[in-house]
């Protein structure tokens, strides 16, 4: 009944409270899983395969970091899977085209490329959901369906492969390589975090991403162009699918049309368990990187103990999702 | 009825010893209340006195602490979450819970609906929700959709919805906050007959006139503290309000001080026109106070909308200090020094689940870093200025603005607001739905604003409030300005003429 409601949301809670629960909450979990998973293999906990848990999570990690800004903002991104896929295939396609000669700036050029074009998917989601006045959820679900079916048009069902082997060579390290005795990809992750809590928290616009997530109204009668706020948090989740594919094409070399496939759950995921609210107008830049690292030791436990197939992967992370939820909202009833 | 021996009636509810804590803050000390059957009790205080807790606790959706509630003289818990209708308690909120995509009368019988073999008997709950609306003189149609009814009727529809269930006490929280002064007449009408046939009244206001005017015995609240009950009929509105404040008030209303005829014209709106706004001219010369009254609708909000370019104008021009305006360019308004403030502070005006500091610099952000990063220092300086400056009252500057009190939230949208530093503000209803004290707080800052140069724009429900403050007031009606009255020609007779359509302008 719409009274009970109405009731609730009036009810005094101690926020104080309420931030701290919500803001740990991802981080004991994690301890948990940790020690969970010492438990179940006394080679979880080790160095080198935590390390790798790490390394494996850095794609969803930093696509979680984007979609962080989408949901603070209000807004949902179901397309960040197939447009890695698609932006991905076209930075090998470019690779491939031979243009320029020279290795080392043929690579430059591709990865401003990539930069570029998942920044321009990002805007495409950004201009059809806020001038298009279209939901988001169905806006980047379209556009999930059309960077996806452009992927598989582009691979003509198959696979497309970095032929070069002097580019694959120069490339590598990226994924492969370790920077200050820390893997490349952990050292992305860490300067993507960085710089994504800086912007939300310590600038105008991370503070007005906020304000348009909590409440649209406010916000425009604040003087606050919010279409405009709203489109650059696509662009930015655009940005860090790009960021991901930089560092997804030197791992294996090659896409297919089924690459990413349910990255949209994970990183959603991600967002979600790190304490992000769904509504928008609270984001945890920190509790998603944590967000996605559960969802990979998850993973990463299912593959040690053989208890449950592998194959359930989709399932567990599903009723993660779920879970996570019915947590969120039971922290926020108690307090 | 029933009555005891010393010949006195049961209370149909009382409150013995209610105390009540938040979080270890105590927010009613030991208050005792009793309603009688078919007696209209005013509830009053301050904001922040704890009338909505104590309301909340009698109708049970909230438990109290300590203390016990008596239902015809015998202790009873009250269910949550609103199950005490079943025991004849109703609360009319003044927030609205109507769905606006029902019609009237799925609203009236939401969760009640009335079923022949399993099928919703929409005959009958029709009728049923004419018979209530009846009641009330209403006209409302009982098919019309919610979304598509004035507020004022959507209130009616609320009391509707409290009647036909056959309340024996209903709780009503501000509800002529949105009424015209007809309507209310119409409301009170219907709540004296429901009250001849013994049904109970508690009635929470600001609005001490209407106190008067309806109620038989008035309760008065103060910090959580019980201060007084006694038959209206001995009260008078000045020992009310020093009841609620504990203090003598001195006058309301600061002096009025008018400019110089030929001082600079800073804000000027020609030839406004809207969806329902047509052809409004106005001027504000520097340090003027201005004000609009008109009733519940007459287009003064989306007048002054169009002129901040919160919304698009279809014609007309806006001028400010000598720059024009293009359309719906709020951003540019502000920049040329215009600032509007909301009277939806709720869900226009402020962030609720946000700190002060976040609400304070909303709309200035620019001045607290350079390129866009933001100086925690800073900020922290500017909410202790603007708490220092407005008085801003809350235990601890990290709490969030919802669990403030309206006259806090109030002085703290002024606040943010006058962080733009602009030099002409348009507020639209100053005061709504705060306590005396902190109004008369309002009104001396505004005159203290307009005495400092900035020209001031007063939109108002209340008319004492544009009496008293402002030296020209515009009447509007049905979407147009239909008098302007100066000096004292600014009376509530005259307002009111303007304002029913008895009398417009010449030509």
């Amino acid at each position: 009944m719409s009274v009970d409601e109405g009731q609730a949301a009036e009810k005094p809670r101690s926020l104080l409270k309420e931030i701290d629960l919500r803001a740990v909450a991802p981080f004991v979990a994690l301890a948990l899983l940790l020690v969970l998973g010492a438990l179940t293999n006394p080679n979880f906990i080790g160095i080198d395969n935590l390390a790798n848990v790490a390394t494996r999570s850095a794609f969803v990690a930093i696509i979680a970091v984007g979609a962080t800004f989408v949901i603070s903002s209000g807004d949902l991104d179901l397309s960040v899977g197939s447009m890695l896929a698609f932006v991905a295939s076209l930075m090998i396609l470019f690779m491939n085209s031979g243009a320029i000669a020279d290795p080392h700036l043929m690579l430059a050029a591709a990865v401003a490329f990539a930069i570029f074009a998942g920044a321009a998917c990002g805007l495409l989601n950004g201009l059809v959901t806020t001038l298009g006045r279209i939901e988001p959820f169905i806006a980047t679900l379209g556009t999930m369906g059309i960077y996806r079916g452009l992927t598989t048009w582009l691979s003509q069902g198959g696979a497309i492969t970095l032929r070069s082997p002097e580019i694959q060579n120069i490339y590598r390290p990226v994924y492969f390589g370790s920077f200050l005795g820390l893997p490349i990809p952990i050292v992305c992750i860490l300067v993507v975090t960085l710089i994504a809590a800086f912007v939300l928290y310590r600038t105008r616009y991370g503070r007005h991403v906020v304000a348009v997530g909590s409440n649209r109204d406010v916000a425009r009668y604040s003087g606050i162009a919010v279409d405009r706020v709203r489109t650059i948090a696509f662009i930015i989740q655009g940005l860090c699918v790009a960021i991901a594919v930089l560092l997804y094409v030197p791992r294996l070399g090659s896409t297919s049309a089924t690459t990413g496939i349910l990255w949209e759950l994970q990183a959603i995921t991600a967002v979600v368990v790190g304490g992000t609210a769904l509504k928008g107008g609270a984001g945890r830049v920190w509790g998603t990187i944590c967000g996605a690292f559960i969802l990979e030791l998850v993973g990463n436990i299912m593959l040690l103990s053989n208890f449950i197939s592998e194959y359930l992967i989709g399932t567990i992370q599903g009723s993660i999702i779920i879970i996570a939820m019915l947590v969120q909202r039971s922290l926020t009833r108690k307090s | 009825m029933e009555t005891n021996a010393a010949g006195q009636r049961t209370p149909v509810l009382a409150a013995r010893r209610i105390s009540k804590s938040f979080n270890g803050v105590q927010v009613l000390f030991s208050v005792n209340f009793d309603l009688q059957p078919g007696e209209i009790h005013a509830l009053v205080g301050e904001n922040g006195a704890g009338k909505s807790t104590f309301v909340k606790i009698m109708s049970g959706f909230e438990q109290p602490s300590s203390g016990e509630i008596l239902l015809d003289g015998k202790p009873v818990r009250l269910p949550a979450n609103g199950q005490a209708e079943h025991l004849g308690i109703v609360i009319i909120h003044q927030e609205f819970n109507l769905a606006e995509h029902l019609t009237v009368t799925e609203s009236l019988f939401l969760g009640r609906e009335i079923t022949r073999f399993g099928v919703l008997d929409r005959k009958r709950m029709r009728a049923e929700t004419r018979r209530a609306l009846d009641l009330l003189g209403s006209r409302i149609d009982e098919n019309a959709m919610i979304s598509s009814l004035p507020v004022a009727d959507r209130q009616m529809v609320e009391i509707a919805k409290a009647i036909s269930k056959d309340a024996r006490v209903i709780f009503m929280d501000e509800p002529t906050a949105v009424l015209s002064k007809e309507e209310t007449g119409v409301l009170f009408e219907q709540v004296r007959k429901l009250r001849d046939k013994g049904t109970s009244f508690v009635f929470v206001s600001h609005k001490l006139d209407e106190v008067l005017e309806l109620t038989d015995r008035v309760t008065v609240l103060r910090d959580g503290q019980w201060v007084k009950t006694a038959p209206t009929a001995m009260l008078d509105g000045e020992s009310i309000a020093q009841l609620m404040v504990g203090r003598e008030l001195s006058s309301l209303y600061p002096a009025k001080r008018e400019p110089d005829v030929d001082e600079e014209i800073v804000l000027s709106a020609r030839g406004i026109t809207t969806g329902f706004v047509r052809d409004a001219s106005f001027d504000v010369r520097k340090g003027e106070v201005i004000g609009f009254s008109g009733l519940i609708g007459s287009g003064r909000t989306e007048l002054m909308e169009a002129v901040a370019g919160l919304r698009p104008r279809h014609s007309g021009e806006v001028t400010i200090r000598g720059v024009s305006m293009s359309s719906g360019d709020a951003h540019a308004a502000n920049r040329a020094g215009l600032a509007y403030m909301t009277k939806d502070r709720k869900s226009k005006g402020l962030l609720l689940g946000s700190r002060m500091a976040v609400n304070l610099t909303l709309q200035s952000l620019d001045q607290h870093g350079k390129l866009g990063y933001l100086s925690p220092k800073s900020e922290a300086n500017a909410l202790a200025r603007a708490m220092r400056r407005f008085d801003i009252r809350v235990r601890d500057g990290r709490v969030v603005a919802g669990r403030m009190s309206g006259g806090n939230q109030q002085k703290l949208m002024l606040a943010k607001v006058m962080e733009t530093e602009p030099e002409i503000i348009i507020i639209d209803e100053p005061t709504r739905g705060i306590d005396v004290g902190t109004k008369q707080q309002i009104y001396h800052f505004i005159s203290a604003l307009a005495r400092a140069g900035k020209s001031i724009v007063v939109v108002s429900s209340e008319l004492q409030e544009v009496i008293g403050l402002c030296t020209r007031v515009a009447v509007m009606r049905e979407g147009r300005i239909v008098g302007w009255l100066e000096g004292d020609e600014i009376n509530e007779q005259e307002i009111m003429r303007y304002s029913a359509g008895l009398k417009k302008m010449a030509g």
